[in-house]
C-alpha cells in the first residue's frame, strides 16, 4: 500500500481548484448577507421616514472613517500578494501586518460606535427602544444584525490573515505556493465588498 | 500545484484603484447634501455598485481570471438582483 | 498499488480496518457510506414517528398519544426527513460514492472538507434529535418554523433552528465540493457533454445548494435573534412582517425540493439506458432540463404563499412560473420512456424501482399543478391533499429514486449481490403500501381534511383508516427491503464487476472499487452511453 502518497496528493491543492472553491464560498457569503438586504429593502420601503430619522443617530464620520480604513486594508492585502509574487517576503509580511492593524482600527471604531448607542439605550429590547416608532426599531434591528454579522466576518478574516502571515514567515507560503494567501485576500476583499454596500444603506440615508 | 501563469498587478495599479475608490466614496458622501430626493438611494446604490465592480475586477483579480469564473460572478449577482426584485414586487403591488 | 497477489484483492472497504479508519477517512466512497448509514438510521427513526402518527389517526379522537405529542411528532418527522434524510440524501450518498468515479477522478476536489462536512452534518443531526428530547418540550412548529408562532412557542425551537442552520452548512460545503470537482477533475477527454447524466444532475443540484441554502441560514438566524435578542424582523407587534419570513423561507425551501428530486432524476437516468441496453434518448435535452429546473425552480417560491396575503400580481407570476417548471420535468419523463422504447428491457429490481419512480413522480407532479393554480389552491391548501402531493414527490420521487439507486449500485459498493426475489417482493409491499397510504389523503384532502391535525371529523374516518393500513404495509416493505440489503452485505453471492452490463465508468472498475478508483487515469474518447449492440448509435 502506498498510503503516504495518497495523503500527499490531498495536501497540496491545485491553485485554480482552491481559488474556485473560495469563490464559491464567497457566493454563499454574499447570499447570507443577501437575506438581510432583502429584509432591508422591504422594511425601508415600508418605513422610509422612520429609517431616515433613525439613521440620523448614526455618525457619518465614523462610518466614513471605517470605509476608508477597509478600502486601504483591501489595497494593502492586494499589494501583499504582489509582494509575494515578486519574492519580497518581508514586504508581504509588513503589508499583511498593516492590514491587521487596520482591521483592529475598524473593530475599535465599531466598539465605540456600538458602545455609544448602547449607552443611549438604543439596543433591541431596551425600554427606550420600545417607545420608538416601528420603523426605527426595524432600522436599529437591521443595523445591529448587519454590522454585527459583518464584524464577525472582520474577525474571521483577521484570524485567517494572521495564519497567512505566520505561514509566510515560516516559508510555507512563498513565490511558488501562495494559494492560502490568495484565498485569505479574497475573503478580506469580500468583507470590504459587503461594507461598501452597508455604508450607504445604513449611514447615508436622507 | 504551482501558482503559474498568474498575473502580477503592480503596486502602482493598486494605488490608482484605491484613489478611485476613495474618490467615489467622497462623491457618495457629498451627494447626500445635494437633496436629490428619491434619486439619492439610486445614486448611492449605483456608486456602491461601481465600487464593488472595481474591487472585484482589480483587487480580486477577476480581470485576469478565466471567462468561466467571470460568468459565475456575474450570474450570481444577477440572480440575487432577480430574487430581490421578485420579492420586492410583492410589496410594491400590495 | 495492485502489486499485491493476495487472494482477496485490496479495495476501499478492506485496505484499512477499524472504526477510526472509517471516521478519519477522506476517501469519498467511505464518506458516502458514512452518510448512507447515518441517513438510514435517521430515516428509520422518522419513519417510526410517521407510523405512530398514522396509528394515532386510525380512529378519531386521542388513540395512542396526546395532541401535544402529535404536534411534536409531525415537527420532528418533518425536520428529520427534510433536513437530515432527504436534502443530503442522494447527493451525499451516491454523489459522494459515484460522482468522482463517473467522471474518472480519484476523489473529490477537497477530500478533507468532504469529511468535515460529514462531521458538521452529524453535529446538526444530533442537535435535531436533541431538540426532540431536551426539557421534554419537543418543537411543535412544523418543519417550516413559521413566525409568529415559532418566535413565541415555549418549546425547543432555538435548538431545532440551530440544527437546521448547521445542517444547511454541511449541505453548502458538499455542493461546493461537487461543483469544483466537476469543473476541475474530469478525466482527460471527458468534455462537459461526455459527462454521464447523474453528474450533470448533481451539478445542477450543487448550484442550488450553494446559492439557496445561505438564505434560509440567515433567515433561521433572524428567528433565533427574534427569540433571544428581541430583534423583531417578523414580529408584527414590533413592526415586522410575518409574510416576509415566508418569502425568505421558501426562497430556499422550494429550490430545496429540487435538491431532493434532481439527483433522483439523475439516478433513474442512469438506470434506464443500462436496463434497456440502449443509449439514453435525448442526452442534451436532459442536461438542459436539469439546468432549467434548477434555474426556474429558483423563482417559484411564492406558490407556497398564495393564501398568505401576497399581492395579486405576485400570485399570478409565481403560478405562471410554477407551470413553466413542469415543462422540463415532462421532457425528462418523455426521455426516460423513449429510452426504454424498443430497447431490450430487463425488469430487474433497480428498473422496477425506477419505473415506479416515474409513476409516483408523475402523480405528484400533476397534483403539484393543482396546487400551483390559483383557484384550486384556495380549496386544497393546508389540507391532506398537500401532504399527499409532497409525499408522492419526496417519498415517491426521491425515496424510490434512492431505492432504485441502492439496488443499482449495491453490487458495485459491496461487491456482493442481494436476493432478487426478496427484493421484488419487498418492492411489491412498498409500492402497494405507498399508494394505499397516500392516495386516500388526496381524496379526504379535497373533501376538506386539514393537515397537521391530531383529531378529525368522523366522516373522514374511512380514508384515514385505509391510509393507516397502507402505512403498515409500507413499513413491512421497508423492513423487507432493508433486511435484504443488510443481510447480503456479507452473505450475498460475489458480484461481478459489471453485473448489469452498464457502460459508464463505475462499471469498468472492479467491485468493490480499489482505494483510488482507477489503476490508471482513464482517457475518454466518446459519449457516456455507447452500448455494444445493434441499438447503439455511436456519437
Ligand atoms: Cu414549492
Amino acid at each position: 500500500m502506498t498510503t503516504s502518497e495518497h495523503i500527499e496528493h490531498s495536501e497540496h491543492i491545485d491553485s485554480d481548484t482552491g481559488k474556485l472553491g473560495m469563490w464559491l464560498f464567497l457566493f454563499t457569503e454574499l447570499f447570507l448577507f443577501g437575506g438581510l438586504f432583502i429584509v432591508y429593502a422591504v422594511m425601508r420601503s415600508k418605513y422610509a421616514a422612520d429609517f431616515h430619522h433613525a439613521a440620523l443617530e448614526l455618525n457619518v464620520l465614523i462610518g466614513a472613517t471605517n470605509t476608508v480604513v477597509l478600502l486601504v486594508s483591501s489595497m494593502t492585502v492586494a499589494m501583499s500578494l504582489t509582494a509575494i509574487q515578486q519574492k519580497q517576503k518581508n514586504l508581504a509580511i509588513g503589508l499583511i501586518f498593516i492590514t491587521l492593524i487596520l482591521a483592529g482600527v475598524f473593530m475599535v471604531n465599531k466598539y465605540f460606535e456600538w458602545g455609544h448607542k448602547i449607552s443611549l439605550h438604543l439596543y433591541p429590547g431596551s425600554e427606550v427602544m420600545k417607545t420608538l416608532p416601528h420603523g426605527e426599531i426595524m432600522f436599529f434591528g437591521l443595523y445591529y444584525m448587519m454590522t454585527g454579522l459583518h464584524a464577525l466576518h472582520v474577525i474571521i478574516g483577521g484570524i485567517l490573515l494572521t495564519i497567512v502571515m505566520m505561514r509566510i514567515s515560516s516559508g510555507k507560503i512563498n513565490q511558488e505556493h501562495y494559494l492560502l494567501q490568495e484565498n485569505g485576500a479574497l475573503y478580506w476583499h469580500l468583507v470590504d465588498l459587503i461594507w461598501i454596500f452597508l455604508f450607504p444603506l445604513l449611514y447615508l440615508i436622507t | 500545484m504551482k501558482n503559474h501563469d498568474n498575473h502580477i498587478s503592480s503596486y502602482m495599479l493598486n494605488w490608482t484603484v484605491l484613489l478611485v475608490l476613495l474618490m467615489l466614496t467622497t462623491i457618495s458622501i457629498l451627494a447626500i447634501k445635494m437633496h436629490l430626493g428619491a434619486y439619492t438611494v439610486a445614486l448611492a446604490l449605483i456608486l456602491a455598485s461601481i465600487k464593488v465592480t472595481i474591487v472585484l475586477t482589480y483587487f480580486m483579480h477577476l480581470k485576469f481570471e478565466n471567462t468561466m469564473l467571470r460568468l459565475m460572478v456575474g450570474g450570481v449577482f444577477l440572480l440575487f438582483a432577480i430574487v430581490i426584485a421578485i420579492t420586492f414586487t410583492d410589496y410594491y403591488f400590495r | 498499488m495492485n502489486n499485491t497477489s493476495a487472494t482477496v484483492p485490496l479495495n476501499y472497504l478492506n485496505h484499512k480496518t477499524g472504526l477510526w479508519s472509517w471516521l478519519s477517512s477522506t476517501d469519498h466512497k467511505r464518506i458516502g457510506l458514512l452518510y448512507l448509514y447515518s441517513i438510514t438510521i435517521f430515516f428509520c427513526v422518522a419513519a417510526v414517528l410517521g407510523l405512530l402518527m398514522r396509528i394515532e389517526k386510525f380512529a378519531p379522537g386521542p388513540t395512542i398519544m396526546t395532541a401535544q405529542t402529535y404536534n411534536g411528532m409531525f415537527t420532528i418527522h418533518g425536520i428529520i426527513m427534510i433536513f437530515i434524510v432527504v436534502i443530503p440524501g442522494l447527493a451525499a450518498v451516491f454523489g459522494n460514492i459515484f460522482l468522482p468515479i463517473m467522471i474518472g477522478a480519484k476523489d473529490v476536489a477537497f477530500p478533507k472538507l468532504n469529511l468535515f462536512s460529514w462531521y458538521i452534518y452529524i453535529t446538526g443531526a444530533c442537535l435535531g434529535l436533541y431538540s426532540q428530547f431536551a426539557n421534554g418540550h419537543s418543537p411543535d412548529t412544523g418543519w417550516t418554523f413559521y413566525v409568529p408562532y415559532s418566535a413565541e412557542a415555549s418549546s425547543n425551537v432555538v435548538i431545532a433552528l440551530t440544527a437546521a442552520f448547521v445542517l444547511g452548512f454541511a449541505s453548502i460545503l458538499t455542493g461546493l465540493n461537487f461543483i469544483v470537482t466537476i469543473h476541475r477533475l474530469r478525466a482527460p477527454g471527458m468534455t462537459w457533454f461526455r459527462m454521464p447524466l447523474f453528474p450533470w444532475s448533481l451539478y445542477a443540484t450543487a448550484w442550488i445548494q450553494l446559492l439557496a441554502t445561505p438564505i434560509v441560514g440567515i433567515t433561521l438566524l433572524m428567528v433565533i435573534a427574534e427569540r433571544t435578542l428581541q430583534i423583531g424582523f417578523f414580529d408584527p407587534t414590533l413592526g415586522g412582517d410575518p409574510v416576509l419570513y415566508q418569502h425568505l423561507f421558501w426562497i430556499y425551501s422550494h429550490p430545496a425540493v429540487y435538491v431532493m428530486i434532481l439527483p433522483a432524476m439523475g439516478v433513474v437516468t442512469e438506470i434506464f439506458p443500462t436496463f434497456s441496453q440502449k443509449p439514453v434518448f435525448g442526452y442534451v435535452p436532459i442536461v438542459f432540463s436539469s439546468l432549467a429546473i434548477a434555474l426556474v425552480g429558483y423563482f417559484v417560491w411564492g406558490h407556497h404563499m398564495f393564501t398568505s396575503g401576497m399581492s395579486y400580481e405576485s400570485r399570478w407570476f409565481f403560478s405562471f412560473l410554477t407551470f413553466l417548471v413542469a415543462i422540463p420535468s415532462a421532457i425528462k419523463v418523455f426521455n426516460w420512456l423513449s429510452t426504454m422504447y424498443g430497447g431490450s428491457v430487463d425488469l430487474k429490481p433497480p428498473l422496477l424501482y425506477a419505473i415506479s419512480f416515474i409513476f409516483l413522480f408523475t402523480i405528484g407532479g400533476f397534483t403539484g399543478l393543482t396546487l400551483g393554480s390559483l383557484a384550486t389552491n384556495i380549496q386544497v391548501h393546508n389540507t391532506d391533499f398537500v401532504v399527499a402531493h409532497f409525499h408522492y414527490i419526496i417519498f415517491g420521487g426521491m425515496g424510490f429514486g434512492f431505492f432504485a439507486g441502492i439496488h443499482y449500485w449495491y453490487p458495485k459498493i459491496y461487491g456482493r449481490m442481494y436476493n432478487f426475489k426478496w427484493a421484488n417482493i419487498a418492492w411489491g409491499f412498498l409500492f402497494i403500501g405507498f399508494n394505499i397510504l397516500y392516495f386516500p389523503l388526496f381524496i379526504i384532502g379535497i373533501q376538506g381534511m386539514p393537515r397537521r391535525y391530531f383529531d378529525y371529523d368522523p366522516k373522514f374516518q374511512t380514508g384515514q383508516m385505509i391510509s393507516s393500513v397502507g402505512a403498515v404495509i409500507l413499513v413491512i416493505g421497508l423492513i423487507g427491503m432493508i433486511s435484504n440489503l443488510v443481510y447480503h452485505v456479507r452473505r450475498g453471492a460475489i458480484a461481478p464487476a459489471n453485473p448489469w452490463h452498464g457502460v459508464t465508468l463505475e462499471w469498468q472498475i472492479p467491485s468493490p472499487p480499489p482505494h483510488e478508483n482507477f489503476d490508471e487515469v482513464p482517457v475518454i474518447t466518446h459519449g457516456p452511453y455507447v452500448f455494444d449492440n445493434p441499438h447503439t448509435k455511436n456519437d
